[in-house]
């Protein structure tokens, strides 16, 4: 009995031995015991992760299990909420971005984010929207000045081809997939060093969603993306990295093809066999 | 036989409570077809250029117009829109965008109530506020008066087409590192604008024909427009005046100038209607 438990232990161990690793080599965001409440309610119970730069990572795990809110307290958007508090620390570059003389304006500067629905202003034009970031931060700016950040940021997210003969008419113009592509334009120009992304393909067509798949596997050369997903062959396609989330708990976080071919956790591979959630 | 019965029962009064109501719905429009229809028809052949571009001329001289209360009424919508519309935006702002549920009900609530003060006592108190400590009635005090009644309509109207903004569109805002203030001014009051347009043409058009604050204020001005210290006259206030005086002259012109009232304030409202129609 005693040896078998034994043999078990070390076959863990020779698995683990061979990653070895619980977080990616170099992270550019660390959280350090991470909880969050809606009101009285705890969304998020003491996480702590590692996000790897210019990765990546997915999140997954059944609708209401936190991963959402995870994201959104790596760019303080969780506070904004009606009722969202937050305790514990998210380091960035060393610094907490929780610590009181941050500005949360200036912490959403520097990481974008991609929401499930396309939230393209729709008052302004295609141009606009992408230069929205900089001309509503700035007292004033010249067209001029903003046309090669439009461009580079449009040519990036797979958009510009599409567009580049009526970047006046209203961004609302656009189908589902392009407005989504906008978003994750208007992101980038804004030149973040993280793109989060609230499942961001889950209101697309599969041809919608493999150009924005495409886009992510494209950008992470320059970004650090973070990605939540129901779409587990998602996670798998994309990410380096992939985190799973139960109600409120991260029970895993390993290399995707770990998570996706030895999980360590019993309820990581029932749920990534489709055995609930 | 007692259930056909109360069937054939049912089945009239039914037939009755919809007449009922038809007739009600009826009484709705007839009255401004009425109201409509009468002023138009009567001051519409007393509606002349001259009544324009002529000022006043003592009784017992033929001709003549409101220029100078024309003229005084927009200086007066004037005054009370410099004044109203910061005022009641930033308050409809700050209702929307930044007070907590429990002051938002509560500036809210004191809004509606001031919305439905009567007017004149509202002259009386620009009465009390301006006209007595500057010993005489004036263009401002009404200006003034006029401003009370709309701010609450503006706020409100402002705030309810703010909030009908989803909230996805204040996330993407401050997602992009956009400050509270320029995502207000940038993307919500933007997509706000139908609304907001609305309320202020709609407040206008209520302030446009109230009488009774301009009683205690404007007073009214038989040498035309002085100055904003001064006193000031206003179509209403003609109308009232002319209308019950003994002169036909005077009476023509009453016609003439609620019907130009009229025109007005059912122009604003078919300009409202156009613009919000053509936004959905």
């Amino acid at each position: 009995m005693m040896n078998q438990l034994f043999k078990l232990d070390k076959g863990l161990e020779a698995i683990g031995g061979e990653t070895s690793a619980t977080k990616p080599p170099r992270c550019i965001i660390e959280v350090e015991n991470l909880s969050a409440w809606y009101g009285h309610k705890a969304v998020l119970k003491n996480i702590s992760v590692g996000i790897g730069v210019r990765s990546i990572t997915a999140l997954i795990g059944p609708s209401g299990c936190g991963k959402s809110t995870f994201i959104r307290c790596i760019n303080r958007l969780h506070e904004v909420a009606e009722g969202g508090k937050v305790a514990g620390k998210i380091m960035k570059d060393g610094q907490d971005i929780y610590a009181p003389d941050i500005d949360p304006v200036d912490i959403r500067r520097s990481i974008g984010m991609v929401f499930q629905r396309a939230s393209v202003f729709p008052t302004m034009s295609i141009f606009s929207n992408v230069a929205s970031g900089i001309t509503l931060t700035r007292i004033w700016s010249r067209r001029r000045d903003l046309q090669d950040v439009v461009e580079r940021s449009l040519r990036k997210a797979a958009l510009w081809e599409e567009v580049k003969d009526k970047l006046d008419q209203s961004g609302a113009s656009l189908s589902g997939g392009q407005q989504q592509r906008l978003c994750i334009a208007r992101a980038i120009a804004i030149e973040p060093e993280i793109i989060l992304m609230d499942e961001p393909c889950s209101a697309l067509d599969p041809i919608s969603t493999l150009k924005i798949e495409e886009l992510m596997l494209e950008i992470k050369k320059d970004y650090t993306v973070v990605i939540v997903t129901h779409n587990m062959q998602q996670a798998a396609r994309v990410s380096d990295w992939t985190g799973f989330m139960l109600l409120g708990d991260l029970i895993e976080y390993a290399p995707t093809r770990e998570v996706f071919t030895v999980p360590k956790d019993k309820r990581t591979e029932d749920y990534i066999t489709g055995r609930f959630g | 036989m007692n259930s056909t019965g109360g069937n054939l029962r049912r089945r009239w009064m039914n037939r009755l409570m919809l007449v009922i109501c038809g007739c009600a719905a009826a009484i709705v429009i007839g009255f401004l077809v009425l109201i409509l229809g009468y002023t138009i028809i009567n001051g519409v052949s007393y509606f002349n250029l001259d009544f324009i571009t002529q000022a006043a001329k003592p009784v017992g001289e033929t001709g003549g117009g409101m220029r100078e209360d024309i003229f005084g009424t927009f200086i007066l919508v004037g005054i009370a829109s410099i004044i109203a519309l910061p005022v009641g935006l930033m308050a409809g702002i700050f209702l929307s965008e930044v007070a907590g549920d429990k002051a938002a009900s509560v500036i809210r609530f004191s809004a509606d109530i001031l919305a439905g003060v009567p007017s004149i006592i509202v002259g009386v108190f620009a009465y009390a506020l301006l006209v007595r400590p500057m010993h005489s009635y004036s263009a401002l005090s009404a200006g003034v008066a006029l401003a009370i009644i709309m701010i609450p309509v503006v706020a409100r109207t402002a705030e309810e087409a703010m909030h009908l903004v989803p909230n996805s569109q204040r996330e993407a805002a401050l997602a992009l590192g956009i400050s509270r203030w320029r995502m207000i001014l940038g993307v919500i009051m933007p997509g706000a604008t139908t609304g907001i347009v609305t309320g202020v043409m709609l407040a206008i058009a209520r302030v446009a024909g109230e009488t009774a604050p301009l009683i205690f204020t404007a007073l009214g001005s038989a040498f035309g427009v002085q100055g904003l210290t001064e006193p000031i006259g206003a179509l209403p206030l003609q109308i009232y005046r002319y209308a019950l005086s003994p002169y036909s002259d005077w009476q023509k012109q009453a016609w003439a100038a609620a019907f130009l009232l009229v025109i007005l304030v059912l122009g604003i409202n078919i300009v409202v209607r156009l613009v919000s129609y053509r936004k959905k």
